[in-house]
């Protein structure tokens, strides 16, 4: 059964329900913010997690970086550019590293990709059987590269979901020949689509789906060590023998000894040309990111409940003049100031929490709204569920404790005097 | 005969107001007053000459500046608010001049507000209220609101709210001041009643009417007791 206090507030909240409900706004809209807001942020931090997670946490990534330098000399001093990871890097790696599962290189060359007459711009990658699973990759047809396609130079290819969707739309692309540059490769693969997102940091998030991978021995052989680029009109070459070197460690304590092995190499061989990744402090650091965020939207949502229960403290000051007669009538028949304390509280509580309620219905629609017409991704967390109404509960008492007092502490004979 | 309430040399000062805060007001001044178990009292005197003050005091209301006020036996001038609060509730019951209903509680609710602060249970308190209000005559009227009420109707609600307890002593402030004759009539035939069936009364009046029904007069002044008659009804 409800305590007769708790009736009783609620008999007095209906009796003025514009007012009531005006007076809760500030605490709906108190409630929604909160909610609303830790679930952007959450949905924002989980998207950028699982985006690092993609690299692999158990993976670290040395990538081939054009070191700085003035044009005149780019384009007067050397014909070819030379920087980046070696075939030898890679070795040295495989000798002197411990605690190393799988380690794959990897070697990108932009060119155009034609089927008949179509023609679309895409990054050959030449790369070896481990690569799909060090990457996550899944196929959706066919097969990924093999030991024996690069043992034999196999001109074969795997393609990236959306180049396959491009070039052979509703055929199977498994067994149909592309172009490559100058070169005919068979498809006999494609991988499924990794969606959106590449994670800026030239890990293996999307931009496989825009990729043809190739046996990195067959690469060699077909474009040899020199690749030209035109870039703004320009021409220039480069050669880099590989763009990036995936390492997986055989667990995750090993990540961190690994890369600090991987950065003193670098610091030797590789100052300014390489540049190590490594997802799991990504992912740390995203973690961090995501607390400060928290407690700022936090913070600034607490300020709107902040304000919603001024607003209600204000409404219950005016209550209790306006109700000075009863409270002078409840305590000649025995009511001690206790009992008007737990009256106007329960009356202020019972206020906050059923703005609460109203506003924890409208939060967990709202993100909702967010993620379907702003497309931003959100997550509700239990948390932000019970830390919004715990705290619209808490302002309630909180700020109902002052003007309850105020009540209680009316001397009864003035307080019936009172018209 | 047993003693109910007790005065002993009880003063009321009051602070003045500007300009001259430094002077008091004596509102009692050296009352010293009994009462009888199943007595009827009237309190009369002009405008300001402490009734009310007094009526409040032994209503537990407030509390003597100095005197004792032993309320069945018991020294209750040094009582803390919340023993103060319990006197009201256990032994005494208010009829005010104004009524003093909660206005958007029905009649019933009314009546059961004093058995709230008793902690009697819900169910008992609703059988009480309904036996009260069959009583003062208000049987079809249990479900209204105070607004929905007339003066002597609402002046009936009000004497079965203070009856809801079981009080020793039953206080009244001019319980017919806000009545026409023939209302307050019926509201004194119905403390005579009351009064019948053993309930101590202490009724603030102007009316010469209440007087003489009265066992005894208290005739105050000045905040002093000037006389008292005996009515030997
Ligand atoms: N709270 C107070 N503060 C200051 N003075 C007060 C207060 N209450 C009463 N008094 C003064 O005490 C005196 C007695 O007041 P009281 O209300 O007891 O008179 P009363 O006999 O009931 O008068 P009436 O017949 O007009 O109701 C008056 O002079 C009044 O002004
Ligand atoms: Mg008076």
């Amino acid at each position: 059964m409800i305590p007769r206090v708790v009736a009783l507030a609620w008999k007095s909240i209906m009796l003025h329900r514009l007012r009531s409900f005006l007076t809760v706004l500030g605490i709906i809209v108190g409630v929604v913010a909160v909610i609303a807001m830790l679930a952007i942020g959450e949905g924002a931090s989980e998207a950028a997690q699982e985006q690092i997670r993609r690299m692999g946490s158990r993976n670290l990534l040395l990538a081939s970086v054009q070191p700085p330098q003035s044009d005149s000399a780019a384009s007067e001093n050397r014909r070819v550019l030379e920087y980046g990871l070696k075939h030898d890097d890679f070795q040295r790696i495989v000798d002197t590293v411990p605690e190393i599962t799988r380690i794959v290189a990897r070697r990108d060359i932009p060119v155009d990709a034609r089927v008949g007459t179509r023609k679309y711009t895409t990054v050959v990658m030449g790369t070896s059987a481990d690569y799909a699973d060090v990457a996550n990759l899944r196929m959706r047809h066919g097969r990924f590269l093999t030991a024996a396609d690069a043992g034999s130079r196999r001109t074969v290819c795997v393609l990236g979901a959306k180049i396959a969707e491009r070039f052979f739309r509703s055929q199977s692309p498994v067994g149909q020949r592309i172009r490559l540059a100058r070169h005919y490769f068979d498809v006999v693969g494609v991988l499924a689509p990794r969606g959106e997102g590449t994670g800026g940091t030239g890990g293996t998030g999307g931009e496989s789906d825009d990729a043809v991978f190739v046996p990195l021995q067959t690469m060699k052989e077909r474009w040899g060590d020199i690749v030209r680029v035109v870039q703004s009109g320009s021409r220039s070459y480069t050669k880099v023998q590989l763009h990036r070197i995936t390492v997986e460690a055989a667990n995750l304590d090993a990540v961190r000894r690994i890369a600090r092995s991987l950065s003193r190499m670098l610091d030797r061989w590789h100052p300014y040309d390489v540049k190590l990744t490594v997802p799991l402090d990504l992912l740390e650091e995203a973690k961090r990111t995501k607390r400060r965020y928290n407690l700022i939207l936090g913070f600034i949502a607490g300020f709107s409940l902040l304000v919603g229960g001024i607003g209600i403290m204000n409404i219950m000051l005016a209550t209790v003049v306006e109700r000075t007669r009863e409270i002078g009538i409840r305590r000649a028949l025995g009511a001690k100031r206790s009992h008007i304390i737990r009256q106007f509280l329960a009356e202020t509580v019972l206020l906050s929490v059923s703005g609460g309620l109203i506003g924890l219905a409208l939060g967990v629609l709202a993100p909702m709204a967010i993620s379907h017409f702003a497309g931003m991704p959100t997550v509700v967390t239990p948390f932000s569920l019970i830390l919004a109404f715990g705290i619209s509960a808490g302002v309630g008492v909180v700020f109902g404790l002052y003007p309850a007092a105020q009540a209680a502490d009316l001397d009864p004979v003035v307080a019936l005097r009172r018209e | 005969m047993t003693t109910v309430a007790e005065l002993v040399d009880v003063h009321r000062y009051y602070k003045m107001e500007l300009p001259n805060p430094d002077d008091w007001v004596r509102a009692l001044d050296g009352v010293s007053l009994t009462f009888t178990k199943g007595e009827y009292a009237a309190i009369v005197g002009q405008s300001g000459s402490g009734k009310s003050t007094m009526l409040n005091l032994l209503g537990c209301l407030d509390r003597p500046t100095s005197g004792q006020y032993l309320l069945d036996g018991r020294d209750v001038s040094q009582f803390d608010d919340d023993a103060l609060s319990w006197e009201r509730n256990q032994r005494l019951g208010f009829v005010f001049q104004a009524y003093n209903l909660i206005p958007h509680l029905t009649v019933l609710e009314n009546i059961e507000v004093p058995m709230e602060y008793a902690g009697t249970p819900a169910n008992e308190a609703r059988d009480r209220s309904h036996m009260l209000a069959e009583r003062m005559g208000l049987g079809a009227r249990m479900g209204h609101r105070p607004a929905e009420l007339s003066g002597g109707q609402q002046q009936r609600v009000a004497i079965a709210r203070a009856l809801a307890n079981e009080p020793r002593v039953l206080l009244a402030d001019e319980p017919t001041g806000n009545l026409d004759s023939a209302t307050g009539q019926e509201i004194l035939a119905l403390m005579d009643v009351l009064n019948d069936e053993g309930a101590t009364l202490i009724v603030v009046t102007h009316d010469a009417n209440v007087a003489a029904r009265a066992h005894r007069v208290i005739h105050m002044l000045d905040g002093r007791i000037e006389k008292i008659e005996e009515n030997g009804r």
